[in-house]
């Protein structure tokens, strides 16, 4: 079947179907069906997510755009302001992961740029099944080298990110791409087409048949047959889109663009739409002068094509001159394609025919779609997993899970990515909770991720909870007051009532979460239909959450690696026996169950400001969020990136109701930090938080005798630091030096 | 007044870095000068940044090698004035034959972005005469084809005119092989022409030039760009 002949029959359904007749009052021709089946994909439209969306807080005192356009925007100062936008490149990566990664950061660098921003900074949250299967080596290999090689041609650098490997991404990997943009607040453009009259340009690269129903390919799930739609997968060229930027951008500082919205999802017919149902306007689009890299290109074809590297401006026809100038300097292909009109209609013209015309915001505003929902049987089963007995040999365990790849060193992947470039990255991969840039006014932005499917899967509400505490966390550990988040949903089909209620919790959880902490989110992606039908699996609930904080004053910077011998290690919050999810159960052993951490909702806020303020006030001298592999994780990680200090901790003093000593070492209990502190200050330290109804107390103390040692009143154990440092180390690497060979 | 010109390529992708580093912290005269309008050698240095210079296609810095700017680099070379490549511009600078060899692939054929230790084995260069013999410059490499090769009987007339400027080393100023990140011929990482005054290197010295942004709070990088400017100005000097 041709292309052509699968666009007459649209992917939708017949509720939409008999919609769309409804609302035109005839049948949609063959150019306004395809449209319609793309803006209606669940990628551009949010049909399935966006009522249940609407309770998440987006508003606070810093937001300046919130969800609904192509990227949040929040106010940092002095006249400056910071956008923020996360995407995935899921099914694109699936089948191409080098090309499918490569077009992710693509797209969300197009977002940025869209409101006339310059991207300052990439992360790349990333899911995969696990290393030991060699179709999962071949995903990561090629999205980080895909990833890797787009961002440092375009010059921005990557400065952190967040790897999960768990056997539901076999077949589905996630690949999230988290951009970052910064720009002056009289420069922002929204994406509105206003003004009756003005001009309609498409710049940048040339309208093929690449990415053909890309958006509603995403808008499935994968099939056997998946492979054969590479096509739908678009070709990146990271080459073009430097030049975009660099020219967008004196565009837009000059004072050109009225409204501007990148090509991604949907192509010409998303992108067009939007602006003009945003601007309350129509458009008159004439498809002759869109310029195509293919002969005879169907009208449908070119309305949907995602050919990647374009961008729709609408421009003021006075500075139509000053616009070609600029595009000529970088030697970007350009072309009028129409201009905005008053109707409300979006009229769509090729060889002097109307091929179709419908009002731009019925295209653009696609009927909801319902989904019924119902709590998977399989929760409340997994939740009463009995407790696996603990391991004689605890620093075997320890070891061990210091090689598990979810958590070993990420060094293998961030040494591909230019960190550097931009000259802004204070805080550099690898180095703390969150990577710091400074910003042109002195204040220092931090940029982190949270997100832990193992949990989400087990209870997708707490689970949730804790990913966005997480990432405030990571935020807090390096002294930073966030500012807002971003998050990225991410499901198998929402037809499956079961899958629909963990899409529902997880909103549900992430609400709670920003209300009690009191922070926005101001923008972000759904992404469903990750599933494949070959083996039946859908992914695991995945919710990603990206968060920046601000640091108004120069203070120290804090980073995690343990600064020197014989300074005391505190812990701040309560060490539980939630053990369900964590690395402990699902690597050491292979048990998927049990309770799932909890945030504590009533103190999170106060905590998060304790420990924001005990940074600020040059009370710690290092610091790092217990997350993965709990305690003994954490500490480990810090004496082994200081290359020297050991530790010595007592672990009868750790506050909160853990009992046994593998609980103790290995609970992934939310909202727990550790400090190194100077002596004299531990005392005054330990008051502040327990003054704010905080638990903290003393664990131990840092050494220079190179071991890792923990113990009770009941037995001890300790690690050579060169030995754990080594095993952390490699464990990646090896894997990927030696047997993708 | 000394003037340098830091020449920006479609791809160019560290110009505004090495912009920002000279005005600000260098303090001298800088232009951003777009290669099209570098028509005249109007300027008393210039620096080629890094980046991928027409998306590196065809090779690293192979189609801007035949850009007519060059002659102008090239004119301005001949002239004696300074002129400075770093990453994407020593490339540049090789493929247009103003430094001998050739950037290769890194040798374990990925892309590497770390900090690493140079050692000045010339320091009577126009880009080295405020360090030491030996003395070590902690700066980060960030590139996918940075091992510099040439053939084995050229290394030495190199290294009698004093040719090979800077060497991956380690921390005591061995040049070992752990110590070189790419694979490039005797741990070279940076070299001159025959009179010295152009000289090419693939680490980033912009982007080591502010101690906030190093790991070692260092601004090491910074020598290289204050010696090439105390060259223009002692120059400008002798002309007067």
């Amino acid at each position: 079947m041709t292309v052509l002949e699968e666009i007459q029959k649209p992917n939708l359904t017949r509720e939409e179907m008999e919609y769309a007749v409804r609302k035109l009052g005839r049948q949609p021709g063959s150019v306004e069906w395809a449209m319609l089946e793309a803006e209606w994909s669940e990628h551009c439209s949010y049909k399935s997510s966006r009522q249940v969306l609407k309770q998440l807080p987006t508003k606070g005192p810093r937001v300046l755009v919130g969800p609904g356009y192509d990227a949040g925007v929040v106010d940092v100062g002095e006249g400056w302001v910071i956008t923020l936008h996360i995407e995935s490149h899921n099914h694109p990566s699936a089948i191409d992961p080098y090309g499918g990664a490569a077009t992710g950061v693509g797209g969300v660098v197009r977002d940025i740029l869209s409101l006339g921003t310059r991207p300052i900074a990439l992360l790349d949250p990333l899911r995969f099944g696990k290393l030991d299967s060699p179709h999962s080596r071949w995903l990561f290999e090629n999205v980080v080298r895909g990833i890797g090689e787009y961002g440092n041609c375009i010059g921005v650098p990557t400065v952190g990110g967040e790897v999960e490997f768990d056997e539901s991404f076999e077949r589905n990997c996630l690949v999230d791409v988290v951009c970052v943009g910064l720009g002056k607040k009289k420069d922002l453009v929204m994406a509105d087409a206003d003004t009756l009259g003005d001009l309609v340009y498409l710049v940048g690269g040339s309208t093929g048949r690449d990415g053909i129903r890309g958006a509603s390919f995403a808008s499935r799930v994968l099939t056997e047959k998946s492979d054969t739609e590479r096509s739908a997968v678009q070709v990146p060229d990271p080459f073009a889109k430097k030049l975009i930027i660099e020219a967008v951008l004196e565009a837009v500082n000059s004072g050109l663009v009225r409204g501007m919205k990148d090509l991604g999802g949907g192509g010409i017919t998303c992108a067009l739409s939007e602006m003009a149902a945003k601007g309350g306007t129509g458009m008159r689009i004439e498809l002759d002068k869109v310029r195509k890299r293919e002969p005879d290109m169907h009208a449908a074809e070119i309305m949907i094509s995602e050919s990647q590297e374009r961008m729709a401006l609408v421009i003021n026809p006075k500075m139509e001159d000053r616009l070609i100038q600029t595009l000529e300097k970088y030697e970007i292909p350009y072309s009028r394609i129409g201009t905005v009109t008053n109707d409300g209609q979006l009229t769509i013209t090729m060889g002097g025919d109307i091929v179709a015309s419908a009002p731009s915001r019925f295209v653009a505003e696609a009927p909801l779609a319902h989904h019924s929902s119902r709590k998977p049987v399989y929760i409340d089963k997994l939740e009463k997993t009995n407790h696996p007995d603990a391991p004689k040999d605890l620093g075997r365990t320890l070891l061990r899970l210091l090689a598990s790849s979810n958590i070993a060193s990420k060094e293998w992947i961030y040494r591909q990515y230019d960190h550097e470039v931009g000259i802004r990255t204070l805080v550099k991969p690898g180095d703390a909770d969150s990577a710091h840039l400074r910003l042109p006014n002195g204040k220092r932005l931090a940029i982190t991720i949270g997100g832990n499917s193992k949990r989400c899967y087990l209870d997708p509400y707490w689970g949730s909870v804790g990913a966005v505490s997480e990432a405030l966390c990571n935020l807090a550990a390096t002294g930073a007051q966030p500012l807002a988040v971003v998050d990225h949903l991410q499901f198998g089909n929402p037809n499956n009532p079961e899958v629909y209620w963990t899409f529902k919790e997880t909103v549900r959880g992430i609400t709670d979460y920003l209300t009690a902490v009191k922070v926005a989110c101001v923008g972000g992606k759904v992404s469903f239909y990750n599933e494949d039908a070959e083996t039946g699996t859908a992914i695991k609930p995945s919710p990603v959450i990206s968060a920046i904080g601000l640091v108004e004053k120069q203070t120290r910077l804090i980073r995690e690696a343990f600064t020197g011998k014989g300074n005391d290690v505190i812990i701040v919050g309560e060490t539980g026996p939630e053990m369900g999810g964590s690395e402990y159960y699902e690597h050491i052993h292979r048990v998927t169950g049990g309770t799932v951490p909890r945030v504590r909702l009533k103190t999170e806020k106060k905590l998060l400001a304790a420990i924001v303020r005990t940074l600020r006030s040059n009370l710690a001298l290092s610091a790092h969020d217990c997350s993965k592999g709990g305690l003994a994780v954490t500490l480990s990680e810090m004496a082994i990136k200081s290359g020297r200090v050991g530790f010595k901790v007592d672990l009868d003093k750790l506050p909160g109701k853990a009992g046994r000593i593998d609980e103790k070492l290995f609970s992934e209990s939310p909202s727990r930090f550790i400090l190194e502190t100077e002596r004299r200050k531990t005392n005054r330290v330990i008051r502040s938080f327990r003054r704010a109804g905080i638990l903290a107390g003393k664990l131990g103390e840092t050494t220079d005798d190179q071991h890792l040692s923990f113990g009770d009143r009941m037995q001890t154990f300790r690690l050579d630091l060169s030995e754990a440092s080594d095993i952390w180390g490699r464990t990646i690497s090896e894997i990927m030096e030696v047997r993708s060979q | 007044m000394p003037q340098v010109a830091v020449v920006q390529y479609p791809g160019s992708n560290c110009d505004l870095d090495a912009l920002e580093v000279l005005q600000k912290i260098v303090r001298v005269k800088t232009d951003l000068v777009w290669h099209k309008q570098l028509t005249h050698d109007n300027y008393d240095g210039y620096i080629l940044p890094g980046g991928f210079s027409y998306g590196d296609y065809l090779r690293a810095g192979a189609i801007a090698a035949h850009s007519p700017s060059l002659k102008i680099v090239r004119e301005a070379a001949k002239a004696g004035k300074p002129v400075l490549g770093i990453c994407n511009g020593f490339q540049i600078l090789v493929e247009a034959n103003l430094l001998p060899g050739a950037v290769l692939r890194n040798a374990n054929l990925r892309f590497i972005c770390k900090w690493i230790n140079l050692r000045v084995d010339n320091n009577k260069t126009p880009f080295t005469r405020k360090m030491k013999m030996g003395q070590l410059l902690r700066v980060p490499i960030a590139h996918n084809e940075g091992r510099y090769y040439l053939e084995p009987e050229q290394i030495q007339t190199l290294e009698k005119n004093g040719q090979v400027v800077l060497r991956y080393a380690d921390n005591k100023g061995d040049t070992t092989m752990d110590a070189n990140p790419n694979g490039s011929l005797e741990n070279i990482a940076g070299i001159c022409n025959p009179d010295h005054n152009v000289m090419g290197l693939m680490p980033h010295p912009e982007r080591a030039s502010q101690s906030e942004l190093s790991p070692y709070n260092n601004a090491e990088g910074r020598l290289i760009f204050d010696s090439m400017i105390e060259t223009i100005r002692e120059r400008n000097e002798g002309r007067r």
